[in-house]
């Protein structure tokens, strides 16, 4: 078998299960295909060929939320979306987080109006906010980045 | 429950009355429901489709769902503020939608705008250009099914925003054009960065097309789909390589030459079926076409200033403001109140990637712009869309909305 | 043709005055005649102004006539451009629509009411295209306020963050 060929004969490993579920989690954490505006097309350029966001578990996009651990708000909610961003992130299944991409998402950014939700946090809980108008895909990538370590930290008694 | 209570409409009726045809009031067909949440909506445009199994029987398009309040907000600014909202509205070619209104402000107030600053204009919106249509051909290609193009062409896009970076500092919301010229000269970088993207990206065009352009299954899925004759686009409004599809020679750069324009020589590619094939084809010539102007932009550069002298409208550069205590005035001016043009209304159009995008400014003599518009070709496309999408099946509504290249915060501002 | 004299002829009494600013021409018109006007404009020989690039309100608070509406006219023909404007009292900003002779103008008008609330009549399906339907107000008005809201900095920190509605899990 290959495990075992791998392992070269050690046998058993022991960890936490919550080291292993954590471990888990951020191997594969699906990101929902949740483009809004400018900062979808920065998220598309993290997920194309030159930043390849596949390398942290993230192959696949789900535009459907029922499949996505990760919703990654890229671009300004508007008040007529809030009410479709606010039930979309119910479809979604627990565990579930939220990344808020860009000023607009984090704050309202440059729009400080009428039509804009000042900040993603006033409809759905924020895990995560990545500064930038459209961030670099770097700065995306360090956003899951300190998503994936943030999980890395729950511990059992979080969950119950 | 039962399969009829699934099967009925659950909203309410009279909201549907007159948008769907009587046979789905009485449940015969269909009423679906298809975004804003959808991959292939390029945002969140939502659609009402009728369907009588999977043919259209009508499309109504619901928009609005990123309606920013741009022009509500650059009320609300000063003149030169305002430009860094231009960017984020459509946000594949900022460029282009900086120029339209500092071309606006500069007509408004007949300031000179130098020749060198106007043919860096020219250069940065061609290669704008081809940035917005890679982005097109990518989600275009991804919606149909061809998943390699989208890399492809997102590797080349990186070249473009370095481009942009290095004049800007900004990959995408880069606000480099300001009225009366540009933020500041290009720097020495510049120009062998866009001579490697030169030599190197008339190979990458020929690669997407051996992908594509024969490709029998993109024929089956482009050929004959979405049709609009000529007549039908000018009465619906299109424009661009929508309009230029059903073979209506009609470009903005050519008709109606801004920003020198005219000292370019460059062909207009045309379609002659008007259908999704033809808008691709067109798209596709274009961007070889883009890279022409751009080799004889970048070939006869002028020397010279990047911004105009007209101190009452653009502030000195930096290193007067040592010397000359009118300069700092100026600068202060500037900065603090801002210019105030005078009364008139203007109406400025430009070829942007998309189409005809122009700008109606409206000034009362104050600091700040009484009334902006934003003519945007997003914007009447989606509005042509019902038009192109009946009797289509749903999966070709796929691949003629990719082919008018929608971008909703174009259409929604 | 020169189209304001052709406009002139053809409508005596609609034509209220012309306006010429950096070349562009404006012709302010009766709202009541519009849709004969613009017939006129798109059929006739020598004008052929076909294509209506953009239609657009605005309000001229506190002047009265309040709100006005621009039509931007181009003939591909002649590669000419043309401005009718229609200016429209505060209390019934009423103007039949162009849609019979330009179906462009379908979405434009939608925005207009929507954001600038002045009714178009005889347009099939005038609902609000942007804002959701339920809101209050028509945004673009010069008496609608802008809806800025405190900007959360280091020094009103807690302030601020003591009336933002955060999100329930």
């Amino acid at each position: 078998m290959g495990l075992t060929s791998k392992l070269g004969g050690m046998g058993v490993v022991t960890v936490k299960l919550e080291d292993a579920i954590n471990w888990s989690r951020t191997r594969a954490m699906w990101p929902m295909l949740f483009g809004l505006a400018c900062c979808a097309i920065e998220m598309m350029s993290a997920q194309a060929s030159n930043y390849d966001l596949s390398r942290f578990g993230m192959e696949l996009m789900r535009p459907s939320p029922r499949q996505s651990d990760l919703m990654i708000v890229a671009g300004r909610v508007t008040r007529k979306m809030a009410p479709v961003l606010r039930q979309l992130y119910d479809q979604m299944p627990e565990p579930k987080w939220v990344l808020s991409m860009g000023d607009c998402a984090s704050c309202g950014g440059i729009f400080n109006n009428y039509a804009i939700v000042q900040g993603v946090d006033e409809i759905v809980p924020v895990d995560v906010y990545v500064a930038g108008c459209p961030p670099r895909p770097e700065q995306l990538i360090h956003g899951i980045i300190t998503l994936h370590e943030r999980v890395k930290q729950e511990r059992l008694d979080d969950w119950v | 429950m039962t399969v009829s209570e699934i099967t009925t409409w659950q909203g309410d009726v009279e909201q549907l009355k007159g948008l769907v045809s009587e046979r789905a009031l009485s449940g015969e067909t269909m009423v679906l429901n298809m975004g804003p949440q959808h991959p292939s909506t390029h945002g969140v445009l939502r659609l009402l489709l009728e369907l009588d199994g999977e043919n259209i029987i009508s499309c109504v398009p619901d928009v609005g769902f990123l309606h920013t309040g741009i022009e509500k907000n650059m009320e609300a600014k000063r003149y030169e503020q305002a430009i860094t909202m231009t960017d984020r509205m459509d946000y594949l070619s900022p460029m282009g939608n900086n120029l339209v209104y500092c071309l606006a402000m500069e007509k408004l107030i007949d300031l000179d705008v130098p020749l060198r600053a106007q043919y860096i204009r020219v250069l940065l919106a061609e290669l704008t250009r081809i940035n917005s249509h890679l982005v097109w051909l990518a989600t275009h290609a991804l919606d149909i099914g061809a998943m390699s193009v989208f890399l492809y062409c997102f590797r080349e896009r990186e070249k473009l925003l370095d481009i942009f970076e290095i004049v800007s500092g900004q990959r995408m919301m880069s606000t480099y054009f300001r009225p009366g010229g540009l933020w500041r000269d290009v720097p020495e970088e510049f120009e062998p960065a866009v001579r490697d993207f030169l030599d190197y990206f008339p190979g990458k065009i020929d690669d997407y097309e051996n992908l594509l352009t024969s490709n029998p299954l993109w024929l089956d899925r482009t050929q004959g789909i979405g049709f609009l004759s000529a007549d039908d686009a000018i009465r619906l409004g299109c424009s661009g390589p929508t309009l230029r599809g059903s073979g209506v020679n009609w470009d903005i750069r050519k008709a109606i030459p801004y920003s020198s324009y005219d000292h370019f020589d460059f062909e207009v590619p045309l379609g002659q079926h008007g259908d999704v094939y033809d808008r691709y084809i067109v798209r596709m010539k274009e961007l070889r076409q883009s890279l022409h102007i751009v080799r004889q932009a970048l070939d006869n550069l002028p020397g010279g200033p990047v911004r105009s002298n007209n101190r009452k409208y653009v502030p000195p550069p930096r290193s007067e403001l040592g010397q000359s205590m009118e300069a700092v005035i100026h600068h202060f001016k500037l900065w603090t109140e801002g210019f105030r043009p005078p009364e008139g209304e203007v109406y400025v159009r430009v070829e942007s990637p998309r189409g005809e995008l122009g700008c109606f400014l409206a000034s009362d003599g104050s600091p700040k712009p009484w009334r902006v518009h934003f003519r945007t070709p997003t914007f009447v496309h989606l509005s042509a869309l019902p038009h192109m999408a009946k009797d289509h099946l749903i999966a070709d509504l796929v691949g003629i909305i990719g082919s008018i290249d929608i971008v909703l915060g174009d259409c929604d501002r | 043709m020169d189209p304001v004299a052709a406009l002139r002829e053809a409508f005596p009494d609609a034509v209220r005055d012309t306006q010429e600013f950096r070349g562009e021409l404006t012709v302010i018109v009766d709202g009541v005649r519009i849709v004969d006007i613009c017939r006129h404009c798109r059929d006739t020989a020598g004008l052929e102004y076909n294509f209506l690039s953009d239609v657009t309100g605005i309000d001229y608070l506190p002047q009265e006539p309040r709100f006005g509406v621009v039509y931007h006219l181009y003939s591909m023909l002649h590669n000419r451009s043309l401005r009718l404007k229609v200016l429209l009292s505060a209390e019934n900003p009423i103007v039949p629509s162009v849609i019979p002779v330009y179906a462009a103008a379908n979405w434009f008008e939608r925005e207009i009411y929507d954001l600038l609330g002045i009714m178009f009549t005889d347009h099939p399906d005038l609902r609000r295209l942007l804002m959701p339907e339920d809101w209050d107000g028509h945004p673009l008005r010069k008496d609608y306020p802008l809806g800025y809201e405190t900007v959360q900095f280091s020094f009103n920190f807690d302030e601020v963050d003591r009336h933002k509605p955060y999100a329930k899990e």
